[in-house]
């Protein structure tokens, strides 16, 4: 099921009552999530991402705007009209309950013409479970299972109904991280299998990168971008989004723009034609690098972190900011600091400019 | 091995001080309970056995007593407990006031037992001057007038029960709103998300969720109202066994220093048979609960 967010606002009154300032937890947000697509909210902590979340499923009521799934208009509907199925943080398993009574749970709740035999519920329980994969283990209890089983339970509970939509808040965030890896590739199996439209909230890039169809980055409540995971990687609009998305993180250089050339310095690092003169921060993914001993970026070289398939060098420059720039090159590669220096030149498609002010991509002509 | 040493050393005072007050008092307790004709003057008895049991369980007045004291107990626990939480679950559901109705439910329990008392002798007490409140409200509906304290023992029942569950319901309130607030706010929004009915709500998720603190209040409350004789008194003075409404703790007192006082041998051997009911009835309840109480 498609569904369409139109000027969707939430702001809350200030926890804090002294301050009358209202907190925007969700702000103005347009967009639409195509029909049986994964999509990944994506946000460091406290942007708004449960609140969005929330908004959809009809925990909590907008301020402004509207919802609409297809062509329905949901926003005063309440969540359990909404046939949306939610999976919790902490997965909220009801501990009394064995797996089979929690699956069970949303199935019973049918009255009226929906209401289903025992032996249907039985059927539906089992096939939920048989997707999950924990259909031995559904005389347990929540707490006699690890976290990515109840993980799991969750899911199936969500999923018994077979709701249009599957609502998943920081499903991973409990898990160790080899759990993490493991569960993320289960979520994208199940939701391929079902087709049903999948909305599923995490701060952690990689794990939206890795699974996600569409994502949509966001900062303070306000949309940044949305898009495909490379694209996005590979075209982000502004600094923030460059510096959230991938690992090791974005390499980011004071710089400048002269007659059409970018400059980290008094070094030429790039042509940027069509882009006017001025301040500019100038990003490098750490693949941008080649070890080039007559490339125009020196640094002083650090150490060689040798990671098998790849190797981190670390490095620093006046210009750079943050702490140390990390560069991945191949291991085959050989790197042979000359007096403690090592030069770099970069690979255009990797380097992205950023106006200095307000920190949105600089587009240059290629 | 030192470090245990060191450790019963600190138990110490504290064990000696439960064994001369507890332990002892209970031993001695048992003793005299089959003491024949103890006399407490002369300390001195004819013989061991069960007469004193004998006695106290054809006694007309323990009779009463025992009576009295199971009616109270099956009416006022259930219907306290069942009172205090719906009374708690309508307190969680508001929310203006809140703490407002908090500290008004919870008065009566920072109040005398005694000055309650006196309050419920003005609701209901027939005096020549005035009938009581309540009288007043029955008579003004059209109904007949009763004597709640001296009066027909239905009346007075009904007083000691309606007494005795006001005297409790503030403490239970208190633990079962904490209790209620206590529940991870989490698996409502679950239970919402997936249109469970409020009552399945109430009896399939807060119920098991409180179960430890309903336990709780069930057990204690057994325990309290087994004990019972404060309250009784509080309303129909110290002669219980006149007004016919004296309870196993009561009958305990009276034969130790009431009127008809001076029997420590009878007063033990009732002593006992309450202890021996009010074990059953824990064990009993600590059996069901095993079944159905949800520890996290
Ligand atoms: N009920 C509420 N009352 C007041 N402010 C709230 C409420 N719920 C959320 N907020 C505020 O709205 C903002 C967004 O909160 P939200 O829980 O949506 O963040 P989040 O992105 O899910 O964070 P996290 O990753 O930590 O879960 C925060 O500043 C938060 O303090
Ligand atoms: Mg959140």
């Amino acid at each position: 099921m498609k569904i369409v967010l139109e000027h969707l606002t939430k702001r809350f009154p200030n926890r804090n009552k002294k301050i009358k300032d209202e907190v925007i937890a969700v702000s103005d947000f347009n967009f639409t999530i195509p029909d049986g697509k994964l999509v990944g909210l994506l946000g460091p902590s406290g942007c708004g991402k449960s609140t969005a979340l929330n908004l959809i499923c009809g925990l909590e009521k907008p301020t402004e705007g509207k919802i609409y799934f297809e062509d329905l208009d949901v926003t005063d509907l309440e969540p359990e009209k909404r046939g949306v199925g939610l999976v919790f943080q902490n997965y909220a398993l009801y501990p009394h309950l064995t797996v089979r009574e929690n699956i069970r749970f949303p199935l019973e709740n049918l009255r009226g013409e929906n209401k289903l035999t025992r032996e249907v519920m039985e059927e539906k329980v089992l096939e939920a479970a048989r997707l999950v994969q924990i259909d031995e283990l559904l005389d347990r209890k929540p707490n006699e299972m690890s976290g990515g089983q109840q993980q799991r339970v969750a899911i199936a509970r969500a999923l018994v109904k077979m709701p249009k939509v599957l609502l998943l808040d920081e499903p991973l965030s409990n898990l160790d991280a080899r759990l993490r890896l493991q569960t993320r590739e289960e979520i994208k199996r199940i939701q391929t299998e079902t087709g049903i439209t999948t909305v599923f909230v995490t701060h952690d890039q990689e794990e939206a990168m890795s699974i996600s169809d569409i994502i949509v980055v966001m900062k303070d409540g306000v949309l940044q971008q949305m898009g495909k995971p490379q694209e996005i990687y590979d075209e982000p609009i502004n600094l923030f989004v460059a510096k959230f998305l991938g690992t090791p993180q974005i390499n980011v250089f004071e710089g400048y723009i002269r007659d059409e050339k970018a400059y980290i310095g008094d070094a030429v690092v790039m042509d940027a034609k069509g882009a006017g003169d001025g301040d500019v921060y100038v990003a490098v993914r750490p693949e941008g690098f080649i070890v080039d001993e007559n490339g125009p970026l020196a640094c002083n070289f650090i150490n060689r972190e040798v990671m098998g398939r790849d190797t981190s060098v670390i490095a620093s420059n006046e210009h750079f900011l943050g702490e140390n720039i990390r560069a991945i090159i191949p291991s085959e590669e050989e790197v042979v600091p000359v007096e403690g220096c090592v030069r770099f030149s970069l690979k255009p498609h990797k380097v992205r400019l950023f106006d200095k002010i307000i920190e949105e991509r600089i587009r240059t002509e290629s | 091995m030192k470090k245990n040493l060191t450790a019963w050393l600190c138990l110490l005072p504290a064990l000696a001080f439960l064994l001369v007050f507890m332990v002892y008092p209970l031993v001695d307790v048992f003793v005299y309970s089959f003491e024949e004709g103890y006399n407490f003057a002369s300390q001195s008895y004819f013989g061991v056995g069960l007469y004193n049991y004998d006695y106290v369980l054809h006694d007309p007045y323990f009779i009463q007593a025992l009576k009295n004291t199971f009616i109270i107990v099956i009416i006022t626990v259930p219907l306290s407990t069942g009172i205090a939480l719906f009374i708690s679950l309508e307190l969680s559901n508001i929310k203006a006031l809140r703490d407002f109705f908090q500290t008004v439910y919870f008065l009566p329990y920072v109040t005398n037992t005694l000055a309650v008392g006196l309050v419920f002798m003005i609701l209901f007490k027939k005096t020549p001057y005035s009938d009581g409140l309540v009288n007043i409200l029955i008579q003004l509906f059209g109904g007949k007038g009763v004597d709640f304290i001296d009066g027909p023992y239905w009346a007075k029942m009904f007083v000691m029960c309606f007494y005795t569950i006001w005297i409790v319901m503030p403490f239970k309130i208190l633990i079962l709103t904490s209790a209620l607030a206590s529940v991870n706010p989490m698996y409502y929004k679950a239970a919402k998300v997936d249109d469970t009915p409020p009552f399945r709500v109430f009896y399939k998720i807060t119920l098991p969720m409180i179960s430890p603190m309903v336990f709780y209040l069930v057990i204690t409350g057994f325990i309290g109202a087994f004990k019972a004789y404060s309250d009784e008194v509080a309303l129909f003075g110290t002669d219980l066994n006149a007004a016919g409404m004296n309870t196993i703790v009561g009958y305990v007192y009276d034969m130790l220093y009431g009127n008809s006082g001076g029997y420590p041998s009878y007063a033990s051997a009732a002593a006992l048979i309450l202890f021996a009911i009010v074990f059953t009835i824990t064990t009993i309840n600590l059996m069901v609960s095993r079944k159905t109480v949800f520890y996290s």
